[in-house]
């Protein structure tokens, strides 16, 4: 365990440099960005004065390595900026906003993995069946669907004839307040707090974003787990398996499937990212108030502070995730040890 | 950090009065029960700060500063053709001034506020917040002050504390623009007592305090904001500026897509939404339980620039050709979906001062070629035709089928997206696009002022880079001048006639601000094209 702890760190330290290089580029590329802040947020009748005055308060009349130099010391201090569009220190608005992209992503994800992963299966032990090409159908529509334009049907068939789904008013209805902050997730916190009321409000504003997400994630899982599936099923060891005797059973879930899931995770480590950036469109549409929304509108006003922040959030966060799914690997397959590196 | 109330404090909102009715904020019950005390309203655009001096303020926050906030003097009410309410901008109504008069000189205004008009702390208004209020506006710089400027009004020792009920304006010359400059969102008076007590010696203003929580005398608090999310606005009991609101509470909530706003509103969830699109607006109004208003925007006009800088538009008779080229009305059904008021084929002669006016030009493309064969260009030319990705929903539209028309002039235009954040640097600060749309509408609805932002040489809406010796000179005499006064109505008359003799900027039509109600009722068109709630009732 020592030795896995000692790997564990030195997987961190070596995301430093990754980290260093994210500041680095996100600040560049920011100020590579067309249009210029300071004109912006001067507002709609600012003259040449007030936008001088604007660029002043900005700190963007000093040279680039000076705005350099003051960003990372404000980075080291945990200070991300304030973001111009939002009117919000970019930490409050990270702070705010993703817990509510984490939370729809990881439920969509959960849900798509709950069909897909044994649809995946399925297919792959009957292929050419039904099932096999009620697979392929569902893989098919739900990535060629965009999903704004799932999201809109959803709404429409859903809330708008059928009146069974909730407002898409964003993560609560305008008639429930938010949980107490303690980890940004709604479900969470209210559970934290026993608010049956709130949780289930929570839950159902929810579902269709969700739904409207997984359609999208459904396909490169289900499409992994099947194409790992009939690798592992075809693989040698699968044949001496079975050639011994053992059960369908033990074949199928106790050495094809495990083998079949290294890829699947990393799968769902990529769509995962993915989709934590991707959600933009679903965020507008159910008007959640999500990180990639934010992101969006901050690139187009260019708002410097708030887009760098969401760069190293991003960073950030592939990164741990990089890490969780490489620790994942070595508890599904004993093969894969750090101390063997 | 969001301005939190706890969920307790929240539900105990409005006190015994509500009594049962806070039963709506038990999720179970949808918002058309939620009793004729509150009102949800939905809108696209976000709300980045509760205080509008603040850099970085964006133009949907302004509501703020008119909901919370009162000014000395607001305008009036009137009832609009088509049976909806407006603000009147020919009268001015006490809001918190009791009574104004000017000095004979009319250098000197002083105002007497209302002896009982209090703030939300129930601490009385005085002329030293007035003051200290009017400082704020015209130090904090950017945007308020300018707007500031145009009513004269510049510098802090131009306002005077008679005694505490008695606010004196001194001016550097007598300006018809004064007064109503107090009526618009910017000059708010705040409670100077608390911002002093938020004030630092980084922040003489208390930006930072006030950027969170409103400290007015105003109609309604914001109780609640969620940037991002929504606003919770709740009624201010001991409200003077006004007949006090008929709802107690409003609820704003930002939704971006259009779609989900349309579907809110026609199934009744929400009782209004804000700034629909054009083919929403026209869609909407045949649906059972929902009106839809559609003011044309005063003051604001939507047109194509011809900038004089590059070479082509030089030519007065190019100009004049590219006038007759647009297909004005296809473009008025097709962009504005027939929304708002058309602003060409007007008649050759200026017999008045209305304004906006329709221009003597349209579609002929005959008369486009005779005055193209007069010019160098009989050939035609190349040129980048620029629009804002921003404003793309009338934009592309519109600059599609003029780019057709003008093809058949042998004129090639290639049309340029230009994104938002680059684009109001190209077109109004570098003003370096040839030929592009342009919009702009300004507050105060004169027609000079309107000249004097978009017509005068470096102004900021002058996109064209438009350069008149006599215009110059006619804006800076009737900017200020009084309308009744006889040198008026000509002066302008002779403005409008260069205008469209010079044609730097091309009208086509007057926007329309479209809102759509579905269980409110008493929705009034502002100026300023933000929601007023203070009027609203429930239905």
């Amino acid at each position: 365990m020592p030795v896995r702890l000692k790997t564990v760190l030195m997987r961190i330290a070596q995301a430093v440099p990754v980290v260093i290089g994210v500041v680095v580029i996100s600040f560049v590329l920011t100020r590579a960005l067309p249009g210029d802040p300071a004109v912006y947020f001067a507002g709609a009748a600012a003259d040449e004065a007030s936008i001088a005055e604007i660029r002043e308060a900005l700190g963007l009349d000093k040279p680039l390595p000076q705005q350099f130099v003051l960003y990372v010391g404000d980075l080291l201090q945990g200070d991300l900026g304030q973001s111009i569009s939002s009117g919000q220190p970019v930490a409050t608005d990270l702070a705010n906003r993703l817990p509510a992209s984490l939370e729809l992503t990881l439920t969509a994800l959960l849900l798509s993995c709950l069909i897909a992963v044994p649809l995946g299966v399925l297919a792959a032990t009957r292929p050419g069946s039904p099932v096999d090409h009620l697979c392929r159908v569902l893989v098919t529509a739900g990535v060629s669907l965009p999903t704004f334009f799932t999201g809109i049907v959803l709404i429409y068939v859903f809330y708008y004839l059928l009146g069974i789904a909730p407002s898409p008013l964003g993560r609560l209805d305008f008639s429930t307040l938010d949980p107490d902050h303690v980890t940004g997730f709604y479900l969470i916190d209210a559970a934290i707090a026993g608010d049956g009321e709130t949780w289930m409000a929570a839950l159902r504003q929810l579902i269709l974003p969700a739904v409207t997400l997984s359609l999208f994630t459904m396909a490169p899982i289900a499409r992994m787990t099947r194409a790992a599936m009939l690798g592992a099923l075809s693989s040698d060891f699968i044949r001496t398996a079975k050639a011994a005797g053992l059960s369908r059973g033990k074949v199928l879930y106790g050495y094809a499937f495990r083998n079949a899931l290294l890829p699947v995770v990393t799968t769902l480590g990529m769509v995962f990212s993915f989709t934590l950036g991707a959600n933009v469109l679903v965020e507008k549409v159910f008007a959640w108030p999500g990180i990639g929304s934010y992101a969006v509108e901050a690139l187009v006003v260019s708002d410097y502070a708030a887009v760098q922040g969401f760069v190293l959030a991003m960073a950030l966060l592939f990164v741990a995730l990089n890490l969780v799914i490489d620790l994942t690997y070595t508890l599904i397959d004993p093969r894969i040890g750090f101390d063997q590196k | 950090m969001t301005v939190k109330t706890s969920r307790r404090q929240f539900l105990q909102l409005g006190g015994g009065a509500l009594g049962a009715s806070m039963l709506p904020f038990s999720m179970t019950l949808p918002a058309m029960a939620a009793g004729k005390d509150t009102l949800v309203t939905v809108m696209g655009q976000t709300i980045n700060s509760l205080d509008l001096h603040r850099t970085g303020t964006n133009r949907p926050s302004y509501q703020i500063a008119v909901n919370c906030y009162d000014r000395l003097v607001s305008f009036g009410t009137r009832t609009t053709p088509d049976g909806g309410l407006s603000y009147d901008y020919s009268t001015i109504v006490p809001e918190l001034a009791e009574s104004w008069s000017f000095s004979d000189d009319g250098l000197e205004l002083t105002f007497k506020l209302k002896p009982d008009a209090v703030f939300q702390d129930g601490s009385p208004v005085t002329a030293e917040d007035v003051k200290w209020s009017f400082d704020r506006a015209v130090s904090a710089g950017g945007f308020p002050t300018v707007q500031m400027k145009a009513g004269a009004l510049t510098r802090p020792d131009q306002f005077v504390v008679v005694d505490e009920k008695t606010f004196l304006v001194k001016l550097d010359f007598p300006s018809k623009l004064t007064l109503p400059d107090l009526a618009v969102p910017v000059p708010f008076i705040l409670n100077s007592k608390i911002a002093k007590e938020h004030a630092t010696a980084d922040d003489p203003w208390a930006m930072e305090y006030v950027h969170k929580n409103t400290i007015g005398s105003g109609a309604f608090k914001v109780v609640r904001w969620n940037p991002g999310e929504q606003v919770v606005y709740e009624r201010n009991d001991k409200w003077t500026g006004g007949p006090l609101p008929a709802v107690k509470r409003v609820i704003l909530r930002e939704v971006p897509s259009p779609a989900t706003r349309r579907a809110l509103i026609e199934r009744g969830d929400v009782n209004l939404s804000f700034n629909i699109p054009n083919k929403d607006a026209k869609e909407l109004e045949s649906k059972e339980g929902v009106s839809v208003f559609s003011t044309p925007i005063e003051n604001a006009i939507q047109c194509v620039g011809l900038n004089t800088t590059f070479e082509p538009f030089q030519d007065p008779d190019v100009r004049k050709a590219v006038a007759y080229a647009i297909p004005y009305e296809q473009i008025f059904q097709t962009a504005a979906y027939g929304r708002g008021a058309p602003m060409w084929g007007g008649k050759a002669e200026i017999d008045s001062i209305e304004w906006p006016r329709k221009s003597p030009y349209f579609t002929d493309l005959d008369k486009a070629r005779e005055h193209l064969e007069k010019s160098a260009f009989a050939k035609g030319f190349e040129v980048p035709f620029s629009i804002d990705l921003g404003q793309s929903d009338w934009m592309e539209p519109t600059a599609l089928l003029i780019q057709e028309n003008l093809a058949k002039l042998g004129i090639a235009s290639e049309i340029d997206k230009i994104p938002g954040a680059n684009w109001r640097t190209a077109s109004l600060v570098e003003k370096r696009l040839p030929l592009h749309l342009e919009n702009f509408g300004g507050w105060l609805n004169y027609p000079c002022y309107y000249f004097f932002w978009a017509y005068k040489k470096g102004h900021l809406f002058n996109s064209s880079n438009y350069e008149n010796a006599e215009i110059e000179q006619l804006v800076d005499e009737t900017l200020h001048l009084d309308v009744d006064d006889p040198d008026y109505a000509p002066k302008v008359m002779r403005m409008f006639e260069i205008a469209f003799e010079d044609l730097p900027r091309i009208p086509l039509w007057q926007p329309a601000l479209n809102v759509a109600t579905n269980g409110a009722t008493d929705y009034e068109y502002w100026f300023h094209r933000q929601l007023d709630i203070r009027s609203l009732k429930s239905a």
